[in-house]
């Protein structure tokens, strides 16, 4: 290796990184606060901002409050650490670090954009860690964030932060099998683990849920495709749903739900402790919606064949057209966490039977019957096998589902019926 | 008490789904989110909003014109149209007062004074606005009328000293208050 | 007739078990009782707990009559006609012939068979009445009245008034704020002309100085020309005014009421021991008024006595111990410094060297502590300071100290001041130079010197407010006021009597009997198992027979007499004339 590729690596980390990613942040939590209060017919903060009547000026510069996230992360800085007696020094001090550090570490394989070209210099790519098991380096790297909640629950030596703890453990580890096994699909169809590889083939011929165009050079045809996007659709739902409760947003936020335990896991953290476990979960959810959207959304990309033309355009010798995917691949993950803040104001709360029944009785059989279904559209797309074989797997499939909707229906406890 | 047995809904296939309820949670949401971006909450008139939901942007904006008749500010004390300071210090509104923040010690008035008649006036009048709920208590139970739940509602101070009115400042606030019956000017 | 007397099976009738005990039957309210002979209608219905609403009766008072108030309506059996036998129930009553008109029941006495009826539409309306007359005149401040809250005529008024005046002419003028004497402030226009001033100033206090003038709606309260109503019981008229027409100078817009707390206790500015009512908010003593009790002091007490609360809450009052410096000004201390100075001092002297001076204001528990004290210290120079002043013929007492026959019987002597010139005596010789006076100034009270007290060694003092000695005094203890402390004393006429705490001792103040206790412990160096004062008095008990099987707590409001003095309280001795006159029936 030579000093200018670890130079560039180190100026992609910082800059991906700090740039643009860790604002996103800030943003998220902006938003959120600005969002939740126009769906509840409110203002929301608007009047952080520089205080211009004080030099002078006839007004404030308010700017619709966007300095607002400033001004908490300042409050947060400067409130007192405090650390209650009775708590695990070491651990209580780990867990807010094991909860951001794995959320950012999974950033290092997200292609943000195509690849930028510097005169003179070989195309850089718009990815810390171009690595060929992308989305296996996120789940593995992922899992390790239920550590930080488990220790701080723990460490907390207080009975809420306990429950919250154990809640989180239980919640996503369950959660992460249904996480896996929908992704299998996904791979299978583009028989690919390297990321930026996958957000190439859609930019090149269709995204996953948008399977519109550049069809025919490839491998699947359009009926092949439309086919396919029941099995995508299906995965997209579970893998959404599941990033959901692996980030422990609404409406699976149970460690560390307020009506029923205080402040869940981080009842007894404070200032950037608290902050660190608060950015920890707004990082997780920008990790998460840059995963939903490069598996299942394009990417980076513009979509409708635009993309091979964006990748061409250049300033002089500069060619900018990585920086515009990367303002769309943004727009992209803005777009879909204003969809999770939606949703976080949109559905109440589970209960955390229904939670852990929706995990291991609906999702994990959903996603393993939608394996073999995902199996058998490609197996019809790729003319290798006669319709018979076809037919069998199909006949093989729809019963071994019957089958498993049936356990599934006749192992539920039974409810009593009223009068009885 | 009857006890009235409660079985929960059955629920049909579209229900357990429960994708049809969250679209319209979706829509619901949505709907309000773009009622209040156009400033046609529900309600933002009435409360003055300021064009976005229904929230009056308060500083600038002051519920002032907004407060009905029957509004509970802070307590004070009135005078009558003499200049008479109604309150004669019987101490009921200190007996009835939930939080105990009203503190008279009342005084006799001298012999020299016009209204040397009626006697008694309070010497110290205090209503620590800390405690004060405003209830309304104290003005329903003065016999003399001397004492009003008035529309200031921005009681503020720096120390818990500042948040006690004193007699002069109950005085200031309340003003003189016309048109009240006034018995201690007959012959009795 | 002869065959009705003999036969051995004729159950007697009511009338005649009740005249065996001099009694007579009286119904009333639809209830048969039985009642002395010659007892006021009035009394009977209080005896059985049925209200009579009135004004212008009390019980320690002569009868006017004049406020019409307790109207009740009176029924007795019908007259039999000659030769006919009188109808009698089953439980052989006589029925009742209900009278049309009400009569007072103040002014007449219960007879045989007689029926009271103290509800039903003619008493009430015969209420309404009277109160729609009396509140004729009456003017509406209320807001301003210090009887607001006790006044009867506002008590009726909630139970029988009108609500509304139908009396549309201007109200009677009369003077208000009237000066009639130093103690006592007269407004005329709520005066509802009950004369229970009146009559007490004639018949109890035995100066009339009051009385109506004019006549009908005009009639006015007021003082004999020339004289003031400065008598030493005038604020009893307050007490007994049932609104608020005579009210007291000193409490006078001072509080009302109802914020006050009740404490029921006892005066110490005599012998008599009168029993009081002490009226407190937020450990601020308002009022003193008299608490009746039949064997002491009836329903009186003299002014100087009620009036001698205000030092409780003075400046002079002590409230942290006291150590004077070398340059002769006090510093103050803490408690354990002070007593392990006294402890360190005392050990300096031989016990004939010390002498104890204790007080006739000490309460047994008190007094009885500060004998172990003495003994503890193997000292034998204990007395109390006598206060002799002027009796006079009702209720003061020419003793002042008001525990003397408590001491007489705790420290075994005749007469617990005889050693006091001799411990002065000692003192100027310089015999005695180490000096402990308990809750006495010396100074003003017995005799001593300025000079004396400064050829003292050592000199501890313990009292509740400075005074000269204090100031002479080596190491002060701050101790409480009367109404600060709980415990028994005994007065005159023998009778055991407890005092209960009404407020809480200022500052650091400790109680008196804590001190002496804590005194005691740290010169024996060994800790008594006295946590509480009731644990004085029951080792008092064991050592002093009067006291024995006895609690502080069993010792009953009025008091128990516990050995006999042969004192008489001349105000008792008035009233049971006048009871055994028929003048007053209470």
């Amino acid at each position: 290796m030579d000093i200018a590729l670890i130079v560039t690596i180190i100026i992609k980390i910082i800059t991906l990184t700090f740039v643009v990613v860790l604002p996103l942040v800030p943003i998220a939590v902006y938003f959120e606060r600005r969002f939740s209060a126009i769906i509840q017919d409110r203002v929301g903060p608007n009047r952080v901002g520089i205080p211009l009547t004080l030099f002078g000026f006839k007004k404030d510069w308010s700017f619709f409050g966007l300095i607002q996230p400033m001004a908490d992360g300042v409050k947060l800085f400067l409130k007192e650490d405090f650390t209650p007696a009775h708590v695990r020094k070491a651990f209580y001090w780990m867990a807010p670090a094991l909860t951001v550090a794995p959320a950012l570490i999974t950033l290092c394989v997200i292609p943000f954009g195509s690849d930028i070209k510097l005169p003179g210099m070989d195309p850089i790519r718009l990815v810390i860690a171009d690595i060929n098991v992308g989305p296996l380096f996120i789940f593995a790297i992922a899992s390790l964030s239920v550590y930080g909640i488990t220790l701080a629950g723990w460490s907390s030596n207080s009975k809420f932060p306990f429950i919250g703890g154990v809640r989180s453990t239980a919640q996503m580890i369950s959660y992460e099998i249904a996480l896996g096994l929908s992704i299998i699909p996904v791979l299978m169809y583009f028989g690919e683990l390297n990321l930026t590889k996958i957000v190439q083939y859609q930019a090149d011929h269709g995204w996953l849920l948008l399977p519109l165009w550049g069809h025919g050079e490839g491998a699947l045809s359009l009926t092949s495709k439309l086919l396919f996007w029941i099995p995508a659709f299906i995965s997209f739902v579970i893998f959404t749903i599941s990033i959901f409760a692996e980030t422990n947003r609404m409406p699976f936020d149970l460690p560390e739900c307020e009506t029923e335990l205080v402040g869940g896991y981080h009842t007894e953290y404070s200032s950037m402790k608290f902050a660190m476990f608060f950015m920890g979960e707004y990082a997780a959810m920008v990790v998460g919606s840059a995963l939903i959207i490069t598996l299942f959304l394009g990417g980076w990309s513009a979509g409708f064949g635009l993309d091979a033309g964006i990748a061409k355009l250049s300033l002089g010798s500069f060619q900018i057209g990585g920086l515009i995917h990367l303002a769309i691949f943004l727009t992209k993950v803005i777009g879909f966490i204003l969809f999770f803040i939606l949703v976080r104001w949109t559905v109440p709360r589970f209960r955390y039977d229904q939670l852990m029944r929706l995990g291991w009785v609906i999702f994990f059989e959903a996603a393993l019957i939608n394996v073999f279904l995902a199996a058998l559209v490609i197996a019809s797309g790729s003319h290798k096998f006669t319709p018979a074989i076809l037919s069998i797997g199909a006949v093989l499939l729809i019963v071994t589902t019957a089958a498993i909707v049936y356990v599934a229906k006749v192992s539920e406890p039974k409810t009593k019926v009223a009068g009885q | 008490m009857a006890i009235i047995k409660l079985s929960r809904p059955k629920l049909t296939v579209g229900e357990k789904i429960y994708f049809g309820a969250l679209i319209k949670g979706f829509f619901l949401t949505m709907k309000h989110a773009v009622a209040s971006l156009r400033n046609k909450s529900r309600g933002a008139k009435d409360l003055a909003s300021s064009g976005l939901g229904i929230t009056m942007q308060y500083p600038e904006q002051r519920w002032d014109d907004h407060m009905p008749d029957y509004y509970r500010g802070a307590p004070t004390l009135v005078t009558d149209e003499q200049g008479r300071e109604r309150c004669v210090s019987c101490q009921l509104c200190e007996f009835i007062c939930p939080p105990k923040a009203i503190k008279i010690i009342p005084g006799e008035i001298p012999s020299d004074d016009p209204w040397a008649k009626v006697e008694k006036r309070p010497k110290e009048f205090e209503i620590d606005m800390i405690r004060c709920i405003y209830c309304g208590m104290c003005e329903e139970v003065c016999p003399e009328q001397a004492i009003y739940l008035r529309k200031d509602y921005l009681i503020s101070g720096l120390n818990r000293a500042e948040m006690v009115h004193d007699k002069k400042k109950l005085y200031e606030i309340g003003g003189v208050r016309v048109g009240l019956v006034n018995k201690w000017n007959e012959i009795k | 007739m002869s065959d009705t007397t003999t036969a051995p099976a004729e159950i007697k009738l009511p009338k005649d078990l009740a005249a065996e005990k001099g009694m007579v039957n009286v119904q009333i309210d639809g209830v048969w009782h039985q009642f002395p002979r010659g007892t006021r209608m009035i009394e009977a219905c209080r005896a059985v707990k049925v209200e009579v609403p009135h004004y212008c009766y009390h019980p320690k008072l002569s009868v006017p009559g004049n406020c019409r108030m307790c109207l009740v309506q009176m029924g007795m059996a019908p007259r039999p006609a000659p030769g006919q036998e009188p109808t009698r129930d089953e439980n052989g009553y006589e029925p009742i012939g209900w009278m049309p008109r009400p009569v007072i029941a103040c002014a007449n006495t219960v007879a045989e068979n007689m029926g009271i009826r103290t509800t039903g539409e003619l008493v009430e309306k015969c209420r309404q009445g009277v109160m729609e007359f009396l509140l004729i005149n009456h003017p509406l401040d209320c807001p301003i009245c210090d009887q607001a809250g006790e006044c009867r005529l506002q008590e009726f008024s909630v139970g029988f008034g009108k609500g509304a005046s139908r009396f549309i002419d201007l109200k009677v003028k009369k003077p208000k704020n009237v000066d009639i004497g130093p103690r006592i402030r007269l407004d005329d226009e709520r005066c509802i002309m009950c004369s229970r001033c009146i009559r007490f100033m004639e018949e109890v206090a035995g100066d009339p100085v009051l009385g109506f003038t004019q006549r009908g709606t005009h009639t006015t309260l007021t003082v004999h020309p020339g004289r003031r109503l400065d008598s030493n019981y005038s604020l009893n008229t307050a007490d007994i005014c049932p609104v608020g027409a005579l009210t007291s100078n000193d409490f006078r817009f001072q509080m009302r009421v109802w914020f006050l707390k009740e404490t029921k206790t006892i005066d110490m500015n005599c012998g008599t021991g009168t029993n009081i009512v002490v009226w407190t908010r937020e450990n601020k003593i308002h009022r003193i008024t008299p608490r009746q009790n039949d064997e002491v002091n009836s329903c009186w007490m003299p002014d100087s006595h009620r009036l001698n609360f205000h030092y409780i809450d003075s400046d002079a009052r002590l409230t942290e111990p006291l150590l004077r410096s070398v340059n002769g000004a006090h510093n103050p201390i803490t408690w354990s410094e002070a007593y392990a100075k006294i402890a360190q001092e005392l050990q300096k002297f031989s016990a004939t060297q010390i002498a104890v001076i204790a007080s006739g204001r000490m309460t047994n528990e008190e007094l009885y502590l500060a004998k172990q004290l003495t003994q503890q210290l193997g000292v034998t120079a204990l007395s109390v300071v006598p206060r002799i002043g002027e009796a006079d013929h009702l209720l003061v007492a020419a003793d002042k100290n008001p525990n003397t026959t408590g001491a007489k019987l705790i420290l075994q002597q005749a007469d617990p001041s005889s050693q006091l010139n001799a411990v002065r005596e000692g003192v100027r010789s310089g015999a005695i130079s180490a000096l402990i006076s308990l809750g006495e100034d010396l100074i003003s009270d017995a005799e001593f010197t300025a000079d004396d007290l400064s050829k003292l060694s050592f000199h501890l003092h313990v009292n509740h407010s400075a005074n000269p000695t204090a100031s002479a005094a080596n190491v002060v203890l701050p101790s409480s006021a009367f109404t600060e402390k709980r415990g028994s004393m005994v007065n005159l006429s023998g009778r055991l009597q407890r005092l209960n705490q009404a407020t809480m001792p200022l500052g650091q103040a400790h109680d008196d009997w804590e001190i002496l206790r804590d005194l005691i412990q740290v010169i024996s160096k060994e800790k008594l198992s006295i946590p509480t004062i009731e644990n004085v008095f029951k080792k008092l008990g064991e050592d002093v027979a009067e006291f024995s099987n006895m609690t502080l707590s069993r010792i009953s409001d009025q008091g128990v007499v516990i050995t006999e003095t042969n004192y008489q309280i001349p105000l008792l001795a008035n009233e049971r004339a006048s009871k055994a006159a028929g003048i007053i029936n209470g």
